[in-house]
């Protein structure tokens, strides 16, 4: 069975309510197009985990698609506050939003005790701060080698990683470059991939710092081109610092941001999407 | 009027600055990086602190940032970690295991810049909730990204913030990265590897912990800054140090290329 699906497909297929899904892809291809398409299909109950949600979720959590949010930074990179991740988390809209929250470095850990089947990861960390108290799927360790305590932070292991990467060949290997984040770690944690990637060529040349997602780790691959817009695809496009800047007015009250869900993902097709704009 | 005009250590009282707060913290928040340290930076002050230090006196000051960019170069001020900026003109870019694990876990970074929403007198800071209550905070802050373990394990940590009894607080609400934590031993008790806060710049004068008791206390007073201010705008009873110094006022060359750098920027504003 072919592994090339419609992104429609691919979402409607592979990703379930009430799934634990991550969306990977740190500063640089973020999925921004499966993202909305999860939107379009009205996915409810999720558990979404990302480092850094992002705009990306942001709309998935204003549009009431996420139950619990796990993150370790949750802002507008650069501009400032995720406001529906606020109004969620502070006022319940559209529905009440749970958190748990961590560090990058305890989140980045706990994808590699997922990819590396390990019920834990260890790490120097947290320690002194209220996250301690605050937080769950962390423990308090005796290093068995030497006197000191260590943090272990619990293994993730996604339902479904969704990542977006730059290319797929024909026999299904998909490739990514430039900055790579946690995404290899969050790819090899999850039960199920589905990988988005801007165009399928017939062979990879070799890149700056690539990453190379063997056939046998993917689920399915959807061509989504400008699928991380207004993040950036390297080799493609620059990011788009001007669709940041303006989501913080876009998404700053209900009513607009219901308008821009309404005209820019719900009023459209994901065949329609190149790319989905925000105030474009 | 040139700006070489205007330059000079001290300010007439009452007389306004020829440069904004927050050029004269990014011109000390710079003069404290010195040539060939691995710099661990942030966005917003921190990178244009670091990009201006590069240009100037540290031009082999190593930059890295958490997104994986190692040594990087950028000569326009980046929007944030996901400017492309920063990836392409970086040595290399490494994964976010390798970033937090191999690089900054081990003590391998010399300098770590920090921002805050809260200090206190330790200077443990707070980006995580303002409010009393976890649960049902007043405002949700992003929370720790990766300052927490910058905080741990740098050799040394920069703190850059505007000083207002907002900010400077005699509580914070959420201890998200650990500067001194209660006092002496506080870090070691907390197998935290780093030395902990070296600076904390603001837009009124720089602090530093006092060797013994690990409390922050003013040794700097920027130009044109009164000390009633300073201590107006700090939510605790500031200690003070017997050899005050004014901070030298930034120099023509310094605020022609901090001007020029954020001309750069991408963001978008007047």
């Amino acid at each position: 069975m072919s592994k090339f699906v419609t992104l429609e497909s691919a979402i409607s297929a592979h990703l379930h309510d009430g799934d634990t899904v991550a969306l990977e892809g740190f500063t640089h291809l973020i999925p921004f197009a499966a993202g909305q398409e999860i939107i379009r299909q009205r996915k409810k109950d999720l558990t979404a985990i990302r480092l850094t949600p992002d705009l990306l979720y942001d709309q998935l959590i204003g549009a009431g698609c996420v139950k619990k949010l796990v993150f370790s930074w949750g802002g507008n990179p650069g501009v400032g506050s995720l406001h529906r991740f606020r109004d969620a988390y502070q006022n319940a809209w559209p529905r009440p939003l749970e958190i748990e929250e961590h560090t990058h470095a305890g989140m980045t850990n706990r994808y590699l005790a997922g990819a590396s089947g390990m019920p834990f990861a260890v790490l120097r960390g947290y320690f002194g701060t209220d996250l301690v108290e605050n937080t769950t799927n962390i423990a308090t360790i005796d290093s068995p080698f030497t006197d000191e305590k260590i943090l272990a932070v619990a293994a993730i292991n996604p339902d479904v990683t969704i990542v977006h990467a730059q290319q797929a060949d024909r026999n299904g290997n998909v490739m990514a470059w430039g900055i790579i984040g946690s995404s290899r770690e969050a790819v090899f944690a999850a039960k199920k991939v589905i990988v988005t990637v801007e165009e399928i060529v017939d062979s990879f040349e070799p890149r700056f710092n690539s990453v190379i997602y063997p056939e046998a780790l993917i689920t399915s691959i959807s061509l989504a081109p400008r699928g991380a817009w207004p993040s950036y695809a390297s080799g493609y496009y620059d990011r788009d610092n001007d669709a940041y800047i303006a989501w913080d007015e876009i998404s700053k009250e209900r009513e607009s941001f219901t308008r821009w869900l309404d005209d820019e993902v719900y009023g459209k097709r994901v065949q329609d999407l190149t790319p989905v704009g925000m105030g474009r | 009027m040139a700006i070489s005009e205007v330059n000079r250590d001290a300010l007439v009282e009452g007389e306004k600055a020829p440069w904004n707060s927050n050029e004269m913290m990014t011109i000390a928040a710079a003069r404290t990086l010195k040539d060939g340290m691995i710099c661990f930076v942030g966005i917003g002050i921190p990178s244009t602190a670091s990009i201006l230090a590069k240009a100037t006196h540290a031009p082999n000051l190593v930059l890295i940032y958490e997104s994986g960019t190692v040594n990087t170069d950028p000569k326009t001020l980046p929007l944030s970690i996901g400017d492309p900026e920063l990836a392409n003109r970086a040595l290399t870019v490494v994964s976010m295991p390798e970033i937090f694990n191999y690089w900054l876990q081990p003590g391998r970074i010399d300098v770590g810049f920090l921002g805050a929403a809260q200090i206190d007198r330790y200077a443990n800071i707070n980006t995580t909730v303002i409010g009393e209550s976890y649960e049902k905070p007043k405002v949700r802050l992003p929370g720790a990204g990766g300052a927490t373990e910058i905080a741990g394990a740098c050799k040394e940590v920069i703190i850059v913030l505007k000083q207002t009894t907002r900010t400077f607080v005699s509580e914070i609400d959420f201890i998200t990265s650990v500067g001194f934590g209660d006092g002496p031993g506080a870090r070691e008790k907390n197998g935290l590897i780093g030395g902990g806060p070296r600076y904390v710049i603001t837009d009124l004068g720089i602090l530093e912990p006092d060797p013994e008791s690990k409390e922050l206390v003013l040794t700097s007073i920027h130009p044109g800054v009164t000390l009633e201010q300073i201590r107006e705008n700090t939510g605790w009873d500031l200690k003070v140090a017997a050899n005050l110094v004014t901070t030298s006022a930034p120099t023509s060359s310094e605020l022609e290329r901090v001007r020029a750098l954020v001309a750069t920027s991408s963001r978008k504003k007047s």
